[in-house]
């Protein structure tokens, strides 16, 4: 019998791998665009999805901690394990994280964020050419860090699965009809 | 009543009667022309950092008063190289074409103790608008501060074109803050 996870942690999860996939081909896309009206669409776009992402990210750790996930399987070796919990530690630091630097930097650029249009979240710094630079920068290596986080993340839920055959990724699935209510 | 009215009018001048000079001279280094839009919904601020004055203003007679102001538009400070770039070029101000802006008052009328309504032609890019822009002054030993501030619409100006002539990313509305410091010339 499948242990599945909440059906809160299951949306909140599938959710954000979609925005999450979302905001990193748009960041990446619309860096190198030349200035235009789409340019500038796109970045507000950008930034109102990703503090979208840190709030999403926010309440999903209210629920993780106060809902204990399904334990890992007993048969897994323990370094595994402790690489897993490294491995999801590491995702939800990084999902915190890039969004933050993401503000910083918007900050350190001079352009404020403005949530939707009409939210605006203070500039916690100044303009500052140098440190706008030192922020992309760090905006920038900590999305790719996230995105090989995120291919280990999937390589591993592929390999329970295939390999191991056992029933980690279904149970981040949405439960199917013939399975009983655990 | 004609002594009434006659000491209103005296009382009327008096307080400008301590600042019977003539201001002619811009000091530029402690002058600023901000200018402020809306973009995306986020308020955005720049300047230009060179510009220059002809004037010839006497508070205590507007009336008389001469000024035109000039900018440099390649000047322009937005605060990143790639947007101070892209207004230079021909779609926002043309600067090859137009490198300068310039605002030529016609009419300064005051409206009470050291502010005034100052009228006046601001030609961009070609085209020219008519504008009033409220302004006060405030001196400061032989120096003499002018401070303002109007809004226009950059479509007025063809400031913006093809992709920029909508206002969905870039707002139409332009807000203009100046602050004239000048010295007393004779």
């Amino acid at each position: 019998m499948t242990l599945h996870y909440t059906t809160t942690a299951k949306l909140l999860h599938w959710l954000m791998a979609v925005l999450l996939i979302g905001l990193l081909a748009l960041g990446f896309y619309m860096h190198d665009l030349p200035l235009s009206p789409l340019k500038l669409k796109l970045y507000a776009w950008h930034k109102w999805a990703g503090v979208t992402a840190f709030l999403l990210c926010v309440l999903r750790l209210g629920w993780r901690f106060t809902h204990r996930p399904p334990a890992l399987p007993a048969g897994m070796a323990r370094a595994l394990q402790m690489a897993a919990h490294a491995g999801h530690a590491l995702l939800y630091a990084l999902m915190l994280a890039i969004p933050l630097s993401g503000w910083l930097m918007s900050s350190a650029k001079g352009f404020q964020t403005v949530v939707f249009g009409v939210l605006p979240l203070p500039d916690l710094l100044g303009p500052n050419p140098a440190l706008a630079d030192t922020l992309q920068t760090l905006h920038f290596g900590l999305n790719l860090l996230l995105v090989a986080v995120i291919v280990a993340h999937l390589g591993a839920a592929l390999k329970h699965h295939f390999v191991d055959r056992d029933d980690i990724l279904r149970r981040m699935l949405p439960r199917l009809q013939k399975e009983p209510r655990s | 009543m004609r002594t009434l009215a006659a000491i209103l009018t005296l009382a009327c001048l008096l307080p400008m009667s301590g600042q019977a000079a003539e201001y002619k001279q811009l000091v530029a280094d402690k002058s600023s022309i901000h200018f402020g839009y809306k973009q995306m919904g986020v308020a955005m601020n720049g300047r230009f950092t060179r510009f220059s004055a002809e004037l010839a203003v006497d508070p205590a007679q507007p009336a008389k008063a001469r000024a035109r102001i000039e900018i440099d538009l390649a000047s322009i400070d937005t605060g990143s190289a790639e947007a101070d770039q892209e207004v230079a070029g021909k779609l926002w101000f043309n600067t090859r074409t137009y490198p300068r802006a310039s605002f030529v008052a016609h009419s300064i009328k005051p409206v009470g103790a050291n502010r005034y309504e100052v009228a006046g032609t601001l030609s961009i890019k070609g085209r020219s608008a008519e504008i009033v822009a409220p302004a006060s002054f405030s001196s400061q030993g032989a120096l003499g501060a002018f401070d303002g501030s109007f809004s226009f619409k950059r479509s007025d100006f063809a400031i913006g074109e093809g992709p920029w002539a909508a206002f969905d990313a870039v707002a139409n509305d332009i807000q203009v803050k100046f602050h004239l410091v000048t010295q007393a010339g004779k």
